[in-house]
């Protein structure tokens, strides 16, 4: 096949990047070589468009142990402990095959992880579909989660929290975030950085076959009405293999052989081979004829490009690779000396004896582009001037009933019970509660794990919505009782060529790292997934904030169910009744514009770290954090998942009590208190400044207002819980 | 008092079990599927998960794994066997205990929290528990007992239902049956009771901060019954 810059545009490179590598090559390239370059300098590999402003995340602290870069991030938790976490987007793909599309971006991101040592102990998800109408969100939802639960079950991890939300604007691209946390020590994390020369590179697990092939630089483009024809790239997963790979490379990995191991995710052996060259500033050559195929006469080409999943590319100690077969034979996967590392600095690959492709590493990784893409900055929209009297017909209870029914405030238990979230016997916070949690085998500890998503707050102001994300994290982890450690991030956003969408990329990500800098909270991983749209039409930006903390004692895990009948609810932070951009503005009055909700990262930290005090003292029998719906929507959720009821007082001050139920304004949970620790917790909360109102007490099973108003639990429960699987078997 | 639990390529409760049997007193081994040979055991417990994946029936492929012929004549010389989950499959598939299971009834995995009722306490399982009602955990796609009306005869004639999904109360009815198993039934015996296939996962049940402790008055139950 002969290669000129028309094939090159059909493989999704620019002019001037063809013009680029014919100058770095100093020669035309041949097509497996066409193909590397185009699987390497995509966006989904190289991070062209991101790379400059990813580069001001703060990605330190003191816990931190490896930072974004390798194949996950990696954070301390003492004792010899480390957790190896990180969410990846699978979007595209489950867009147009959502099984297969979910299942390997599950499978993906757990590689990811065991990758590097650890075993995976608890999966997380962050999934966004289209209105609740449009013709493909049901088959897509539930293709989704089948799929989610399908590799995750069968693989034997929990899947321990995540979320799902639906708005128009993912119509046309749904969003699949999987996230996956893993336990190693410390002293036995593995990274992907070859090391010595003439070590030989081993490939391993499934066979190599015609799947997935372009699958990275799919994930690279917009959708247009042919979406269709792209099933091909879409991978096929098979999570048995990957349950076989796991136990394999672990047992391997409890040796000294391996120098260095990384997984063959997006672009496959290409950008794995290449990666693993590239840190160790090494050659590699490989002989294409040893890599075990599935199909027959696959060419060079094609092997590279591959995006088969469950398989792992190691360099291995001289002489451990005897050893190393039998653990692989014992597992029935596939082992084979495929090539060695060499001092060229080139990737050389070889097939039917001769030389099919011979390019400088660096050409690939340093030298790929990277662009400082023009972008809009958006201005704070102004502020509502919702009319009093728009507010003052409406009834409190019936605003509630409509809210508890919203797709995003309704239970979503029809789908993680399909999800095993019990199985490994550490789940001691089940999905449903403001964060997974899970216990660090064997010992006291327990690790927090949430994943958050504003779409709509980032959607009316980035700078605002990235901070809120972070914070939403670190609040749902303080309110399980967790000391917040790190995040990991997955960046949803349209076309980076598009200025508006640039710029929403562009600040997002400075609101992410202004508030995860000021709460010492730091970014160790993440990924980026943009072109998410269709034709013209793209996502809300929906950067997902993947966050992990620790509790050091277990027994003292807080959860969002009310406890006992007379105790005190207090709301922590101060309620301004912010209504622009919440569920109440959008839904009830279908008002969409206006500002959302500040941050104020000095109360979201004290708050936090005075609730985190009060909680360490033994005084809080529950927390929620309030979010999306507000006040009585958290309150709710309480009295729901403790089957009790509560006698709520009306706010004595300022405004509207629409305003000061529904309002999201930030930094602020509610808490239950024993009636005699009262005194204790507003004086804690009192010198440190903490605002907070009582709300009222707890009952048996009615929600009352002012003791006028009244609405039985049980009924706010039927229809919360039922809106969803109802809608589903419809 | 001696277990083995069973890893299969796949098994993925394997490392609860041996947990959960260790913290009630077992002294327990894991063995290999490819072993010919059972250590000495009083129990053996073949654990949940996808062995070789589930890709063709449930539990067919491992049904003759190596080790199974070992764990068959184990059985039938009276030995404890226990299937879990997975495990149940694999007993059906070998023929050790009737029946078969189907995909649930709603074509959905289902992981939460049921109740059962002991139906048959005269077996070293269930024998001196107090409780007549338990509250265990399900966790499967395939957990959707069925037989023949002549199969499910004899296996009542004989008292081979073991425990049945109920409400908290122990009522067997059709809206406290999470998976569409004729009779409700949640697992069975053989004939002569010395081998159990069940769905729930008693060892998910041992902890108090986990989702209960109901698995831990059977296991404590079941070494006392032992010794």
């Amino acid at each position: 096949m002969i290669v000129n810059e028309q094939l090159a545009i059909d493989h999704g490179l620019k002019k001037d990047e063809y013009a680029k590598i014919c100058e770095l090559l100093e020669r035309t390239p041949n097509i497996t070589e066409l193909g590397i370059f185009s699987a390497m300098w995509n966006e989904h590999c190289s991070y062209k468009s991101s790379r400059l402003h990813l580069k001001k995340l703060p990605t330190k602290g003191k816990k931190v142990i490896q930072g974004p870069g390798e194949n996950a991030g990696v954070i301390d938790i003492e004792d010899n402990d480390a957790i190896v976490f990180k969410i990846e987007s699978h979007n595209h793909p489950s867009f147009i095959e959502p099984y297969q599309g979910a299942a390997t971006g599950v499978g993906g991101i757990m590689r990811d992880v065991f990758t590097m040592g650890a075993r995976p102990i608890a999966n997380l998800n962050s999934i966004h579909f289209g209105s609740p109408q449009h013709k493909k969100t049901k088959n897509l939802l539930r293709g989704v989660v089948h799929g989610i639960g399908g590799y995750g079950n069968c693989m034997g991890v929990p899947t321990v929290a995540g979320q799902t939300s639906f708005d128009s604007s993912y119509n046309g691209n749904i969003l699949v975030n999987a996230m996956t946390l893993g336990l190693v020590k410390k002293d036995k994390i593995f990274y992907s950085k070859a090391a010595g020369l003439n070590k030989p590179v081993i490939y391993v697990g499934s066979k190599t076959g015609r799947d997935g092939i372009h699958g990275a630089s799919m994930a690279s483009a917009s959708f247009d009405d042919e979406i269709e024809e792209k099933k091909p790239t879409v991978q096929v997963g098979d999570p048995f293999t990957e349950k076989l790979l796991l136990e394999a490379c672990l047992e391997l990995m409890a040796g000294d052989s391996i120098i260095a191991i990384q997984d063959m995710g997006a672009a496959g052996l290409t950008s794995s081979s290449i990666e693993m060259a590239s840190k160790g500033n090494l050659g590699i050559e490989i002989n294409l004829n040893e890599v075990p195929c599935r199909e027959s006469k696959m060419t060079p080409y094609e092997i590279m490009l591959s995006e088969s999943q469950e398989r792992m590319l190691i360099v291995l100690e001289n002489g451990k690779e005897k050893q190393a077969k039998k653990i692989f034979d014992k597992w029935n996967l596939d082992f084979a000396v495929i090539g060695k590392t060499t001092n060229t600095k080139k990737i050389q690959l070889y097939f039917d004896d001769e030389k099919v492709a011979d390019i400088p590493v660096n050409t690939l990784v340093e030298n790929s582009p990277m662009y400082d893409r023009k972008w809009k900055k958006a201005k704070l929209p102004k502020k509502n001037k919702i009319k009093k009297e728009n507010l003052k017909n409406l009834k409190i209870i019936d605003v509630l009933k409509k809210v508890l029914v919203n797709p995003n405030i309704c239970s979503k238990e029809w789908i993680w019970q399909q999800y095993d979230h019990t199985v490994m016997g550490d789940t001691i916070q089940k999905p449903g509660g403001d964060a997974g949690v899970v216990r660090v085998h064997g010992t006291n500890k327990a690790v927090a794990a949430s994943v958050d998503s504003s779409a709509v707050y980032c959607w009316a102001h980035p700078l605002t919505g990235g901070k809120q994300v972070v914070c939403e994290s670190f609040r749902n982890l303080i309110a399980v009782g967790a000391k917040p450690i790190a995040i990991t991030n997955c960046l949803n956003f349209g076309s980076p060529e598009n200025e508006d969408n640039m710029g929403e990329f562009v600040e997002c990500v400075q609101g992410i790292g202004e508030a995860s800098e000021y709460l010492k909270f730091p970014v160790v991983s993440g990924n980026v997934s943009f072109y998410n749209q269709t034709k013209n039409e793209g996502i809300k930006p929906t950067p997902a904030i993947g966050g992990v903390g620790l509790i050091k004692d277990y027994n003292k895990m807080i959860t969002m169910d009310f406890k006992e009948i007379s105790n005190v609810v207090l709301v922590i932070g101060k309620t301004e009744g912010h209504l622009d951009q919440s569920l109440f503005a959008r839904n009830i009055l279908d008002e969409k514009n206006g500002p959302p909700p500040e941050i104020n990262l000095f109360n979201e930290k004290n708050n936090g770290e005075t609730l985190l005090k009060l909680i360490e003292n033994n005084l809080i029998k529950s927390a929620h954090d309030v979010s999306l719906g507000g006040i009585i929507t958290a309150v709710v959720k309480m009295c729901i998942k403790g089957k009790k009821g509560i006698n709520l007082n009306k706010p004595k001050y300022l405004i509207n009590e629409m305003e000061y139920f529904f309002g999201e304004d930030q930094g602020r949970y509610i808490i239950e208190v024993g009636k005699k620790d009262i005194k204790k917790v507003t004086d804690i909360l009192n010198k440190n400044s903490v605002h907070f109102d009582e709300l009222g007490t707890i009952n048996v099973n009615e929600l009352y207002i002012d003791d006028k108003t009244k609405v039985s639990i049980d009924e706010l429960t039927v229809s919360n819980t039922n809106w969803l699987s109802d809608y589903m078997s419809n | 008092m001696k277990s083995s639990v069973i890893t299969f390529p796949g098994s993925n409760c394997d490392r609860d079990m041996d947990v959960a049997l260790k913290k009630f007193g077992f002294k327990n081994k894991m063995v290999w599927h490819n072993d010919a040979e059972l250590p000495k055991s009083d129990l053996i417990v073949l654990p949940g998960g996808f062995s070789y994946g589930d890709y063709l029936r449930c539990g067919s492929m491992a049904s003759k794994s190596k080790i199974m012929k070992s764990v068959v004549n184990f059985a039938n010389s009276g030995g404890m066997v226990m299937g879990i989950c997975n495990g149940f499959q694999i007993l059906v598939e070998t023929g050790l205990v009737p029946g078969v299971l189907l995909r649930n009834k709603y074509l959905e995995f289902i992981c939460r929290n049921v109740f059962v009722k002991i139906n048959n306490k005269s077996n070293n399982y269930f024998n001196n528990i107090k409780n007549d009602v338990l509250e265990f955990h399900i966790a499967h796609n395939e957990g959707n007992y069925f037989c023949t009306k002549d199969q499910l005869k004899e296996i009542e004639d004989n008292e081979q239902v073991a425990i049945n999904y109920c409400d908290e109360n122990g009522r067997i009815e059709e809206q406290f049956n999470p998976n569409g198993s004729i009779k409700n039934i949640a697992g069975i015996f053989n004939i002569e009771k010395n081998v159990l296939g069940m769905m729930p996962h008693p060892e998910r049940m041992i902890d108090n901060c986990l989702s209960g402790e109901d698995g831990s008055i059977f296991f404590n139950n079941l070494i006392n019954n032992l010794k």
